[in-house]
């Protein structure tokens, strides 16, 4: 059987799922947290991908690109919130994080 | 099956185990290095695509720099793991349900019936993907580009405010101070009464 665009896609789905029952059960460590959406993007970029090369188009592997940019510039600043975050809490559960109370 | 497809089928094997990996490890350190083994997965399969470059970028931007990142922060903080363990498995039952509803929505959705697109024909010996790419990036998208650069360079400047924090004991100067300063902050004059040598005292010796 031949890999087609459809087998692409359900890759980056089942991806895609790991990581939201990522989210679920490490729903207390931040880090892991982060580390599980930037799983997601990458399921995500799996599928621009796929589909630039299946319908020969190269705009999806632009919109990678930009993902990717964007992905990098989220990672940088939530680490940077993160370190701030245990500098000021000497905790990173996300249980203590209710000084707004809400 | 031919060659691509094994290869096909044994990369999404490795992906998936080093995703599951990456969100059940005990050790944060353990999720980050699966989480490169998961990128560097990804990588080859954008290979297979035909996304050279894309494929070389995940590896040295992400990879190189973004999961060192990661781990950096990871090793930097002095994490209770246990405390962060509490109860971990009691969402498992609605996490699976929830992804396993997802999986099977999307498999229907996604099958060969509907999307199955087979390889298009092959590329011109001398076609380079990242002269493709370079083209479309600095014509057509050449403003997202630009907005793109100046998000990273917003991104780098907000990282280093964020974290940056004064040292009690540090002396380092302040050229504002230094260029305001007036005469009068540093100059005192005072004005002294010319004294005689009192008389007396040369009578001693």
């Amino acid at each position: 059987m031949d890999v087609g665009l459809s087998h692409y896609l359900v890759l980056g789905s089942i991806l895609f799922a790991i990581s939201v029952v990522g989210i679920f059960l490490n729903r207390k460590n931040i880090i892991v947290l982060l580390m599980a959406i930037e799983l997601m993007l990458l399921a995500v970029n799996m599928n621009f991908v796929a589909f630039s090369h299946y319908l020969n188009d190269m705009t999806g592997q632009v919109f990678v690109f930009f993902i990717l940019t964007v992905a990098a510039a989220e990672s940088a600043i939530g680490l940077a919130i993160l370190v701030v975050l245990f500098r000021n809490m000497r905790s990173i559960n996300v249980e203590d994080l209710d000084r707004l109370k809400g | 099956m031919d060659f691509q497809s094994l290869v096909f089928y044994i990369l999404s094997a490795i992906l998936i185990l080093a995703a599951l990996r990456v969100i059940t490890a005990r050790n944060p350190v353990h999720a980050a290095l699966a989480l490169v083994l998961a990128f560097f997965t990804a990588a080859c399969h954008w290979m297979l695509l035909e996304a050279e470059f894309l494929s070389i970028t995940l590896v040295l931007v992400y990879i190189g720099a973004v999961m060192v990142l990661f781990l950096f922060v990871v090793m930097m903080l002095d994490i209770n793991i246990e405390e962060l363990r509490k109860e971990f498995w009691s969402f498992l039952p609605a996490g699976m349900l929830v992804g396993g509803l997802m999986v099977v929505e999307m498999v229907m959705v996604l099958g060969g019936k509907n999307f199955g697109l087979l390889e298009p024909a092959a590329k011109a010996a001398d076609y380079s993907n990242t002269k493709e790419l370079g083209m479309l990036l600095y014509t057509e998208y050449v403003y997202p580009f630009e907005l793109a650069a100046v998000l990273l360079l917003v991104a780098m400047i907000a990282a280093i405010v964020l974290t940056h924090r004064k040292r009690a004991g540090n002396k380092s100067i302040n050229p504002g101070e230094q260029v305001k300063v007036k005469r009068a902050d540093r100059i005192r004059m005072v004005n002294v009464k010319p004294q005689k040598p009192d008389a007396n005292a040369g009578d001693e010796e």
